[in-house]
């Protein structure tokens, strides 16, 4: 049977790595290629790059990087951050890139997961999805909103709908990440993950909360994901990569435990 | 000369960077005089069956497949190059290149939580001995991602299996051609190892060709 994955996320500003903490200022925290490296050869099973350069003329760098880090990581990768056309996604793809996310842009045109899926195939194209806890409300039924522009523009569209109509429009895998769980290194949104992981069929990736291995296990049983996204938790040393899936293997929970 | 084959079906490019990896200096090329003077060649690919069969065939690169394999060529098959090796595909109901003896069918999963495609990580469990899976080890697991799998005519050309619900045939082997379903330039260093082996098989397996 398939092994739950580990991915780690590497958020790049500028060409250099960056971690948010709720998506407010980040700290600069070294080279994302060595890094990639690093995890790649301690047994992480993805990769996944975020692009959050605020200036559109300094795209080119991240290019660059997935260019570098491609020739070096032989696992999937996974960009994404101002994609916003086929072309965006063709250029990334050509750098290297097996899957591409696509976020605020396909929440303002949705046709773009449909165009992307027909360029590059359903399985390479990612739906993430930033999301906020809201009332419940006539807009938003499930009681999740999803936000765009790094968590500043609350969309008053329901997460739920959003996940099952990116998913009726091609994209192979969605990002289920929570806004309120982002950075607090408290743990996955359980509830969330779940909610959208029983509503799909195609899989789902937990990211925002992961502090401690059993967040990871949490989310990656009764969470229903089919992959655990971690960010601080490996970048600070806290944690390897080898580790936590050993940690997560002891549990039972299947894992890639030999590469 | 090692040639990856290009006919539009997908990004080769990581198929080139896994090669320069191991020491491996790879060619990417769409040209049937390039491929036809190829020592080995990979033939890769994603996507959809009916247009990588319309594009090689616009290329003239299925005669060109075929006189490989009648030469002797080594030659690897990954993914939608296993597809369509064998004789015909589900998918888009297509007539493939015939290489290898048998059809390419859609999963079809009662487990309403098992996910179509089959994406990730998944092991590989050799079956019959072949010295291009020679070095993986039980447990060992590599990268997958596709909606259809090969069922081979004849039993004796599967090498190695997975399970997904059922088993299912994730490589093959007939004569100088070895073939996987699963991404070994997408696996980290099992796959990079098979890519390695390959560069050293001389194309003669001791197992039942058809």
């Amino acid at each position: 049977m398939l092994s739950k994955r580990l991915i780690a996320c590497l958020d790049v500003r500028d060409g250099k790595l960056a971690k948010s903490v709720k998506f407010v200022d980040t700290k600069d925290i070294g080279d994302p290629v060595s890094k990639a490296r690093e995890y790649y050869e301690d047994g992480l099973d993805e990769l996944v790059f975020y692009d959050i350069t605020a200036s559109s003329d300094k795209r080119r760098i991240m290019l660059d990087v997935v260019e570098a880090v491609a020739a070096q990581v032989f696992i999937p990768l996974s960009v994404g951050g101002g994609v916003r056309t086929v072309q965006d996604a063709t250029d990334l793809r050509l750098a290297g890139a097996e899957k591409i996310n696509v976020n605020s842009a396909a929440v303002e045109r949705p046709a773009l997961i449909a165009e992307c899926a027909d360029a590059i195939g359903n399985q390479n194209i990612v739906l993430s999805m930033d999301i906020r806890r809201v009332q419940s409300n006539a807009q938003c039924p499930s009681g999740y909103e999803i936000v765009i522009h790094g968590g500043r523009t609350p969309k008053g569209i329901d997460a739920l709908a959003w996940a099952l109509e990116g998913e009726r429009l091609g994209a192979g895998e969605l990002v289920v990440n929570s806004i309120d769980a982002d950075g607090t290194r408290e743990g996955y949104s359980i509830e969330l993950t779940r909610l959208i992981a029983d509503a799909v069929r195609i899989p789902v990736i937990a990211s925002g909360g992961a502090g401690l291995p059993e967040h990871l296990a949490q989310v990656l049983t009764e969470g229903h994901a089919d992959a655990a996204l971690v960010a601080s938790m490996v970048h600070y040393g806290d944690y390897t990569v080898s580790g936590l899936k050993r940690d997560l293997a002891g549990r039972g929970i299947k894992m890639r435990m030999s590469w | 000369m090692i040639v990856i084959i290009d006919y539009d079906a997908g990004n080769l490019r990581s198929v080139q960077r896994a090669c320069a990896e191991v020491g491996l200096a790879a060619t990417i090329s769409g040209d049937a005089a390039v491929v036809a003077r190829a020592d080995r060649i990979i033939f890769p690919g994603v996507g959809a069956a009916a247009s990588a069969m319309r594009s090689l065939r616009a290329k003239g690169l299925d005669d060109v497949l075929r006189a490989a394999i009648a030469a002797g060529t080594p030659m690897l098959g990954i993914c939608l190059g296993l597809q369509i090796s064998l004789t015909h595909s589900e998918e888009g109901d297509t007539t493939t290149l015939g290489l290898i003896p048998g059809r390419v069918v859609r999963f079809r999963l009662d487990d309403p939580k098992l996910k179509i495609p089959h994406m990730g990580w998944n092991a590989v469990t050799v079956t019959r001995p072949h010295p291009v899976l020679a070095g993986i080890r039980h447990g060992d697991e590599f990268y997958f991602v596709h909606a259809y799998y090969p069922a081979p005519a004849d039993d004796r050309l599967v090498l190695a299996q997975t399970e997904y619900e059922g088993t299912f045939a994730c490589a093959l082997g007939n004569r100088n051609y070895v073939a996987t379903q699963f991404h070994p330039e997408k696996s980290g260093r099992v796959g990079l190892d098979l890519i390695a082996r390959f560069a050293k098989w001389d194309g003669i397996w001791s197992g039942q060709p058809c």
